[in-house]
């Protein structure tokens, strides 16, 4: 990671009462967010299990790059010591940090790929939101559907499916569209749900709306996934 | 001479009044006594969270008594509840640590650069130091927190002080009350912290941080009432 690559990007803090689990995270994350400010605020200040104020105020300062920072938190005292070390910063600053409370793996993923694809504070906040709702939506499905209004289904070309990166420029493009899609069911415009679809190289992908004006829509997200999102 | 044996400035005169000398005796007295309750805070914290409350509590005011020490003369009470609020915050390590700390934090702010506080005074640092915590932590009376210990001390001690009571007659009020609110967690199903986790299961145990509270609170009447 080079420091212009993460000039522009929101920033992550992920704290956790462990300190394996937030550093877990940061690896497991970077994995797909390779250019983000990520940082590991986990256990207390003596490598006990708990939050530490100071851990989570020092996350703050290296995660931020100028454009804001995203925290998510495990239990109880995360949040309120995680407010807290907001409480201390300058006003300017405090505007630029956002806590989410949110399932701090599936959360912290989201959040990861959406800053890593240049997303601003607001959508990062909302991809990890997102895992909030993705639990139980994410089921994929392997039912024929019977999809009334719009439909179009394609062929994967590319080499990492319809996963990580792809996923991810995937959905930005899907939440544009103030029409609803689904992919094979799933909502379009969440990147957990679609990435928990497990859509590999080949697989078929059926690119549905109930709403007949989502024909552009469709025609957009279908050429996207047809030029393989620039991978062989 | 160090702030620790300067003469009972509080019972001196006729309207006895809070200053930073008694502020650190009950800072000091506060340590001793989570000390001594170290155990039975963890055990009550055993039964219904993860069991390190009294271990949290007695880390972070066990880190506040050198920095005590270090307090120049001439400084305020409001001085050295921010400076228990700073240490407090950045040395507890569970929830304990940014509720207390915002208690002390919005004390301090509420009493400012006075020197010395008066019943009015500390009616108003006790329920600025109240608002803090539900501030931080969002929680009501009945949530089995400890919110049910120091939401009737702050309500005994304002009526106290209503009633033309001096501070320590105010101070024993919120103690009182506080012990009354600290037992009355125990029929209780926590919403609020880890013991929320267990539902039926907290029913028969009193909240620790509750306890703690009546701790601190007790040791605030009677440290100006033998010093
Ligand atoms: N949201 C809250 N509002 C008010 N008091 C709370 C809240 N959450 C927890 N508490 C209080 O904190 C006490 C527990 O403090 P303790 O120091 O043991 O933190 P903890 O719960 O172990 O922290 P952690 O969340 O890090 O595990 C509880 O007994 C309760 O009185
Ligand atoms: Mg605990």
């Amino acid at each position: 990671m080079s420091a212009a690559a993460s000039a522009d990007r929101v920033g992550l803090v992920f704290v956790s009462h462990s300190a394996k689990i937030a550093e877990g995270l940061v690896e497991l994350a970077r994995q797909m967010a390779p250019s983000v400010r990520l940082v590991a605020a986990g256990g207390t200040n003596t490598g006990g299990i708990g939050t530490s104020f100071e851990q989570i105020s020092d996350g703050i300062t290296a995660a931020n790059s100028g454009v804001g920072v995203v925290i998510l938190c495990d239990l109880g005292s995360a949040v309120l010591t995680a407010e807290t070390a907001r409480d201390f910063l300058e006003d300017a600053e405090q505007n630029q940090v956002r806590i989410v409370d949110a399932p701090l793996v599936e959360g912290g993923v989201a959040a990861a790929v959406a800053a890593e694809i240049g997303g601003d504070l607001d959508a990062v906040v909302a991809a990890a939101q997102s895992a909030l709702h993705s639990a139980s939506s994410a089921t994929p499905t392997t039912e024929p559907f019977a999809p009334v209004g719009v439909s179009r289904t394609v062929i994967l070309v590319n080499k990492d499916g319809l996963h990580a990166r792809p996923a991810a420029e995937f959905v930005k493009l899907a939440s544009t569209f103030s029409v609803p899609i689904t992919v094979n069911g799933t909502d379009a415009s969440s990147l957990l749900s679609i990435m928990s679809l497990g859509l590999a190289r080949g697989s078929s992908v059926q690119l549905s709306s109930t709403d007949p004006s989502a024909g552009p829509a469709i025609t957009a997200l279908a050429e996207l996934l047809e030029s393989g999102f620039g991978e062989e | 001479m160090t702030l620790n044996d300067q003469p009972n400035s509080a019972l001196a005169d006729a309207a006895p009044r809070l200053d930073a000398a008694w502020t650190v005796r009950w800072i000091r007295r506060s340590a001793e006594v989570l000390a001594a309750n170290r155990a039975a805070l963890n055990t009550l914290d055993r039964e219904i969270g993860d069991g390190d409350h009294g271990e949290n509590m007695d880390r972070g005011f066990q880190a506040v008594l050198p920095k005590l020490d270090a307090l120049a003369e001439g400084t305020t009470p409001g001085a050295v509840l921010k400076l228990v609020a700073t240490t407090l915050i950045s040395t507890v390590g569970g929830a304990a640590g940014p509720l207390y700390g915002t208690a002390f934090l919005k004390a301090a702010g509420a009493v400012g650069a006075a020197e010395s506080v008066d019943a009015a005074a500390l009616v108003v640092l006790l329920t600025a130091a109240r608002d803090g915590i539900v501030l931080r932590g969002k929680a009501e009376e009945g949530d089995k927190t400890m919110i049910d210990a120091w939401t009737p001390a702050v309500n005994a001690a304002s009526s106290a002080q209503a009633a033309g009571s001096a501070v320590g007659t105010v101070l024993l009020a919120a103690a009182d009350a506080a012990a009354d609110g600290a037992q009355a967690t125990e029929p209780l199903v926590a919403r609020k912290g880890r013991a929320s986790y267990l539902g039926e299961r907290a029913i028969g145990h009193r909240d620790p941080g509750s306890q703690s509270t009546l701790l601190l609170l007790r040791a605030a009447a009677d440290v100006l009432a033998t010093a």
